[in-house]
Order: C-alpha cells, then sequence, then structure tokens
C-alpha cells in the first residue's frame, strides 16, 4: 500500500505528551511587510561571531553581504531591507546575548543586491561553499551552520540524510506549511543534498498527527527514481521526537555517544525547512533574509504564521498580527518546551528562531514548586536516560565524579522531566546548574 | 527603544519549559487515598464503626502532628499536598480495630514527627513512616497489637465480641508439610473465598483481598504507580510458598492473602520515596521484601513479617539505587569501555 512509508527502527524512550496546541496549521505563511528598521546581529549562529563589513552610512540592498568572518564555523549575514546603515553597535539580542548589531534603516523600496545570481554548482566543494555563502543555519531552532554540517569527510562512512520535519515542539507550524506550500522545494532540496552529497539513504521523519505532511512527503518519495533511497518515516506523536539524538535512533537505531554528534554515527539530520531553503538558494542565488515564524498564544489577537525579514523587531510581528488580546504573561522564542522566555520585545528576530509565543494567563499554569516526592518520573520521560532528580543532589552536594558519571553533560535539556514534574520543579534550571558546577571543576 | 513595555507589567521570564503537567502532588496522593476507599468501606463493613473511628482519629492527628511540626520548624506548610493523610490511613489500616484511640495517636507521632519531620518533611524520609509508626506500637503494646477482633463481631454484641486468631497466626510455627496440612483443615482457618473477600480477623485494612486489587488496579490506571513492586513482591512470596508449600495451590493462595502481604505490597512498598526509581531497582527492592517477608513467616517466631521486610528493603534503598543508575544514552559500560582500550592498547 504505502511503499514509501518505513517504520522506526527503534522505540524513543520516555517522552511526554504534550497538548499539541497546532492551532496555526491550516494558514499558510503571510508575508509581513517590511519594517522600517531591521537590526541584524552579528551572532545569529553557533560559532564564532561575524565582523561587519559595512559601515554607517553605507547604503546596501536586500541580500547584500554585511557580515563575515574567517573563521570556518560560522555563517555569513546578508542585509535583510534595501536602505542605510543607520548605526553598528554593541546591542542585546532577545535572549540577552549582547552582540554587535547592524541597524539599517528601510527605504520601503526593498531593492535586491545586483551581485544576486544562481551560484555555479559542479562539485561538491562548490555546493558546501555555496550553502555557506547562502548563510544559512539549522532552520529549525539551534542555529548551527548548515555548511559545517555538510562539510564531512567523504571516506567518514556517513551513510544516511534524515531530514527533520517532525516538529514535536507544540505550537510550530511553519515547518509543516513548509512541506504543504513548498512541497516542490522541499523534493529539489532533498535531492540536491542527497545527490550533491551522495547519500546512499534519505529518511524523512514526520510525527503522525500531521498526516497532511505525510501524504505530500510520500509522493516526494515516490517520485524519485531509484525508489529505495528516500523514504518517509512517520512517528508517534510524542515529545521530544524530533531532537537530533531521538531522530538518529528511530531512523537507524544508532545511538549517538555522549559528546558526539550525529556525523559519527553516520547520519546528517537536516531541518525540512532548511533542504526547501538551499533549493530556493542554489535557483535564485538569494541568500538567507528571511524567514517563516508561527506567532500563537492566547494573548496575541490574530495567530498565524508570518514570513519577516531576518532582524525585525519582536513587537512590530506581534502588533502586524493584531496586537496583544491581553495583558500577556509570558513570551518565548520558539516552542514553549525549549524557547526562552524574552524580557523586552523590542528585539529581532534572528535566523534561527522559528515561533513567537505569547502566552497569556491561560497558557501558563504557574505551579508552586514543592519538595521532589521521588515519584520518579523526571527519570521515566527523559529520553536519554539520565536521572534529573538525583542529578540535582549532586550538583547541590558538588559531588563532580558522580555528576560525570550520572552523564549530566549529555542532557539536551529538551525540558520533558520539568514538564512531567508533580512537584513543579523547574528541572531544566537545575539541569543547566549541573553543567555549571562540572564546567567550574573543568575550568579549575 | 523600551518606553512602551517600560509602562506596561514586566513580562515573566523563567527556564524552559514553559507548559507543565498538571499532575501534582496532592493529586498522587488524592488518588491514593481513593485507591484505598474500597478497603476502608470493607474495613467498616468487617469490623464496624469502631474501624472508621480508629481511621478518623489518625488522620486527624497525623494532619495535626504535620502542621505542628511545620509551624514549629518555621517551613512552610505542607499539610495540603494531602501525605499526611495517607500516612494516617495506612497507619490506622495496620492495626487492629480493638486498639484504644490514645495509641494510635502515639503511632502518628511517631510517623510524622520523628519518621517523617525530624528528616525533613515529605519525599526525605528514609524508612516508610506509618509503618515505623505501626512497628513502633507492636513492640510497645503487643497484646494490643494482637488483639483482632472476629469480623461482624459488631453486629452480635459489643460485650461478647470474640477475638479471633489471624490465619497467619494459625499457620505460625506449622510450616512443615504435615503441619500445614492440618492447619488447612482445620475449620478455624477460614475459606478461600471468605479470604478474598476478608471474613477474616486482622488488621483493619489488609483482610479484604478484592478491595486492596480494586485499589491496586485504580492505581496503575492511573498511572500513580507501576506494577512492578506489587508482581514482583507478591510473587516472590508466591514463588517461595508454593516451593515450601509442595506446590500445593491452596497454600500458597492462603500465603498470599492473608496477613498484609497485599496491603504491603500495594500501598506501602510502592511509597515513592522509599523505593527505587529504576525498573531494575524496583525488581531487586520488591523480591527482597518477597524474600525477607517469607523467611519472617517461615522461620521467624512473628507469624507476620511484611513491615519488617519493607523497612529492611527500605534501608537498603539508596544502595540499590546506586547499583542500579541508569546509563546515560549512547554511553558505553565501563567494562565494554576498559576492554576496548585494551584492546587499543
Amino acid at each position: 500500500m504505502h511503499p514509501e512509508l518505513i517504520k522506526p527502527v527503534k522505540k524513543v524512550r520516555g517522552g511526554v505528551k504534550v497538548p499539541h496546541s497546532k492551532n496555526t496549521k491550516d494558514m499558510p505563511v503571510n508575508r509581513l511587510p517590511a519594517p522600517e528598521t531591521v537590526y541584524l546581529p552579528m551572532n545569529q549562529h553557533i560559532g564564532a561571531p561575524c565582523e561587519p563589513v559595512v559601515k554607517v552610512g553605507d547604503t546596501v540592498k536586500v541580500g547584500q553581504l554585511i557580515g563575515d568572518s574567517d573563521k570556518y564555523v560560522c555563517a555569513p549575514i546578508h542585509a535583510s531591507v534595501s536602505g542605510k546603515v543607520s548605526a553598528i553597535k554593541e546591542l542585546r539580542t532577545a535572549t540577552g546575548v549582547v552582540s554587535k548589531t547592524v541597524i539599517i534603516e528601510n527605504d520601503g523600496e526593498m531593492t535586491e543586491f545586483d551581485g544576486i545570481e544562481p551560484p555555479k554548482i559542479d562539485t561538491r566543494e562548490e555546493f558546501i561553499q555555496a550553502v555557506r555563502q547562502s548563510g544559512l543555519v539549522g532552520l529549525g531552532g539551534a542555529g548551527f551552520p548548515t555548511h559545517v554540517k555538510l562539510n564531512f569527510k567523504q571516506d567518514a562512512g556517513i551513510d544516511t540524510l534524515i531530514i527533520n520535519a517532525a516538529e514535536c515542539e507544540p505550537y510550530i507550524t511553519v515547518d509543516y506549511r513548509e512541506c504543504v506550500d513548498n512541497s516542490w522545494h522541499v523534493f529539489n532540496g532533498i535531492h540536491l543534498v542527497k545527490d550533491m552529497l551522495g547519500f546512499k539513504k534519505v529518511i524523512i521523519a514526520v510525527e503522525d498527527n500531521k498526516p497532511e505532511a505525510i501524504k505530500i512527503l510520500e509522493r516526494i518519495a515516490e517520485k524519485n527514481d531509484d525508489r529505495d533511497e528516500i523514504k518517509v518515516m512517520p512517528l508517534k506523536s510524542k515529545y521530544p521526537q524530533g531532537a537530533e539524538k531521538m531522530m538518529v535512533l528511530s531512523a537507524t537505531g544508532r545511538k549517538v555517544p555522549p559528546g558526539k554528534l550525529p556525523a559519527d554515527v553516520g547520519c546528517v539530520v537536516m531541518n525540512v525547512a532548511s533542504a526547501a531553503f538551499i533549493a530556493r538558494f542554489v535557483r535564485t542565488g538569494r541568500p538567507l533574509v528571511s524567514r517563516s515564524l508561527t506567532v500563537d498564544g492566547s494573548a496575541v489577537a490574530n495567530p498565524q504564521n508570518v514570513r519577516v525579514p531576518v532582524g525585525t523587531e519582536i513587537e512590530y510581528i506581534i502588533q502586524k498580527c493584531g496586537g496583544y488580546s491581553e495583558e500577556p504573561v509570558k513570551i518565548v522564542t520558539g516552542g514553549p518546551m525549549m524557547g526562552a522566555a524574552i524580557v523586552d520585545t523590542h528585539r529581532p528576530i534572528l535566523k534561527s528562531n522559528n515561533a513567537i509565543l505569547v502566552l497569556g494567563k491561560e497558557d501558563i499554569s504557574v505551579k508552586k514548586q514543592t519538595d521532589c516526592i521521588r515519584c520518579g518520573r523526571c527519570a521515566k520521560a527523559c529520553p536519554l536516560s539520565l536521572m534529573p532528580t538525583i542529578i540535582e543532589k549532586y550538583a547541590k552536594a558538588k559531588d563532580y565524579s558522580a555528576l560525570k558519571a550520572a552523564g549530566t553533560m549529555v542532557c539536551m535539556e529538551c525540558g520533558s522531566c520539568a514538564y512531567s514534574c508533580p512537584a513543579g520543579r523547574p528541572l531544566v534550571q537545575y539541569m543547566r546548574n549541573a553543567k555549571a558546577v562540572l564546567r567550574e571543576e573543568a575550568g579549575k | 527603544m523600551s518606553e512602551n513595555t517600560a509602562e506596561k507589567k514586566l513580562l515573566t521570564v523563567s527556564a524552559s519549559p514553559h507548559r507543565r503537567t498538571q499532575d501534582t502532588t496532592r493529586g498522587i496522593m488524592l488518588d491514593v487515598i481513593i485507591a484505598m476507599i474500597p478497603a476502608l468501606v470493607l474495613s467498616v463493613v468487617l469490623f464496624g464503626f469502631d474501624s472508621l473511628k480508629l481511621v478518623l482519629v489518625s488522620v486527624a492527628f497525623s494532619v495535626l502532628f504535620e502542621w505542628l511540626c511545620r509551624k514549629v520548624m518555621k517551613r512552610d506548610n505542607t499539610i495540603g499536598d494531602l501525605s499526611a493523610i495517607v500516612t494516617g490511613i495506612l497507619l490506622a489500616f495496620n492495626l487492629p480495630s480493638t486498639m484504644p484511640l490514645y495509641m494510635v495517636i502515639i503511632g502518628d507521632a511517631v510517623a510524622i514527627i520523628v519518621v517523617k519531620q525530624f528528616f525533613g518533611g515529605i519525599g526525605q524520609n528514609f524508612v516508610n513512616p506509618a509503618l515505623v509508626g505501626r512497628i513502633v506500637l507492636m513492640m510497645s503494646f503487643p497484646t494490643y497489637t494482637n488483639n483482632f477482633a472476629e469480623p461482624f463481631a459488631w453486629k452480635i454484641d459489643k460485650i461478647d465480641a470474640v477475638s479471633g486468631a489471624t490465619p497467619l497466626a494459625l499457620f505460625a510455627g506449622n510450616y512443615s508439610h504435615d503441619a500445614a496440612v492440618s492447619v488447612m483443615n482445620s475449620s478455624e482457618l477460614p475459606g478461600l473465598s471468605q479470604m478474598f473477600f476478608g471474613i477474616r480477623a486482622g488488621c483493619l485494612g489488609e483482610t479484604c483481598a478484592a478491595a486492596l486489587i480494586v485499589g491496586a488496579l485504580y492505581l496503575f490506571i492511573r498511572k500513580v504507580i507501576s506494577p512492578t513492586i506489587p508482581l514482583c513482591y507478591i510473587g516472590t512470596v508466591a514463588v517461595i510458598m508454593l516451593i515450601r508449600g509442595g506446590g500445593s495451590l491452596s497454600f500458597t493462595a492462603y500465603q498470599v492473602m492473608a496477613g498484609g502481604l497485599l496491603l504491603g505490597a500495594i500501598f506501602m512498598a510502592t511509597d515513592y520515596t522509599t523505593s527505587p526509581m529504576s525498573f531494575k531497582g524496583k525488581v531487586i527492592y520488591a523480591v527482597g521484601c518477597g524474600i525477607i517477608t517469607s523467611l519472617i513467616r517461615i522461620f521467624g517466631s512473628l507469624p507476620e513479617g511484611v513491615s519488617f521486610s519493607i523497612i529492611l528493603m527500605n534501608i537498603l534503598v539508596p544502595h540499590i539505587e546506586r547499583l542500579t543508575h541508569s546509563r546515560p544514552f549512547g554511553a558505553v559500560k565501563e567494562k565494554k569501555e576498559k576492554k576496548e582500550k585494551e584492546a587499543t592498547a
């Protein structure tokens, strides 16, 4: 019946059943008018920050390079509107990181940079170089420069490309919309990456709460000449199925060892929107200057999916979505499980942000923190087999060897433990504390 | 840049995740209380309002002691989490209906003040409070804790209320094959169906197997406890008794339903605070409970060993936990690692 569908090789342990709240799944992405000013931090990715290559007073056009670095783990940054560079100064991003920021006053023209043309790609090296020039970072949320991920040694035994369309965080639907609305780009992107880098096997992973996306991805897999090479893997809807290590386990049965990357077990995991972007970039040469976001939560008037220039103020986006329908309690960039709560909405959207959640009273259940009753639900929920409540105690006692043995550094901060804690303990915070304790010891 | 936000109320900032389960400690404790209601109702049916009085007094004083302790220690009051109520009911469940009320209050004081609050309150005690309360009463007032009323005695006449022997008291010292057979043939021992529905002498909550099993099923369905500990505990006792009884199923059934085994395995051994968290740990702990219970019954001078066996295993929990630490995702076994190192070296 469905020759393109495959079952996960191994089941992910633990995890939690979080209400999906995919309220915006039927809303195609709405392109918002560009704001008057964009703020482009030079540190939008994991790795070395960029240095501005423009000066105050320069006129820039859409897609023009404004920040780059000669460091390897880094992705260049391009102007997302046309206009004048009004200032370059140190500003805080939404999550509190201070970063050199290029501020551009929009001239309203959105003139495209003259130098934009489809990249010439014949070899693998040229492809990876092109991905670097596009400024692409993982669009799923982590913001790791994609060219670094793709630039593995050919003899390193990497055989499987996993396309992550799981989107297991509640609320967020932009990857789903990418599959439904831009399925052609997704198709082309997957093929490009597969052919350019010589993957033998491609597995597209998607949670089964998105049957329409599964259907479309199945057709993408069908269109492949060699049918055995691309498969779609529906996953049971359970948080955090979409986490990188979980994805590798489901697709191949391999476990990424502590401190290692998927590449160490022969896999590359790539977000579905990143793949679609690569297809667009190769066709047009337009670098990453805008991105799709889910704007949702009970305190925003018109929840929807929007596309905005990178560097747009969060406040501007909320206002364009009808403003606040009630006093917001918490505003989060990213999903409710791993996203960061922000203090000030006058901060720019980064390349890696995939959602703005304006959470009101009904979204937030403030639970008083009480003593641990040792019910073990955190340990049961941990997909990485850690025991958060015990690690919390080790951290308090500063027991370094116990902390190390308990695998503290393995924690990916998915939040399953804190979600399931009946005593309302902020276990992710404690895990971070535990990591800090270990780092402090390592630094001595 | 932020004139606008300055006028508004500041946003809440906290570590992720920003969503939490609806489950609470209070909800869990409430589920445990609900699961004990069938056994409570049966105890009133079997032993009359004496048993209800006992439970109510025990609960009232447990809560009172908890409240007082927290007050005196100047800590947040925790009576709202309902755990003191659970302890109160459990202590009463482990006593005969004839118990004088002031003794119950002493038991509550030991359980709540000494065992629970002295060690820091909920989640901190290293042994089960209700069980220690019971053991202290057993040691201090043995004649009272062994004075069991016959079921339905309350219906006949208060003054004539006969004190009955529990099935395990009949079996005590009679675990050799012939002796066990003669006990099973004696008219004093209730039939197996009577055992199942609790028509026998015993502590309040322990007699009715049916009611306890209903409670257990409720807790399993609500996912408050996993079946691991009850099944391994009862299973271990069943296997040992099956061997001891020379394969006699009815002897095994008596041993499983008699005494406090079901009550202990379902409601006491599964106490979160004093049992291991991991599956492997739970199995070791429960099998240990089963072995000690059987040994005390067969070789000990006491007719029953559930309380002691759970307490003994409670004490071992930190060690069991250390031995059964779960291995982090993707980490290789130490032995394997060593081997690999040797291979490369």
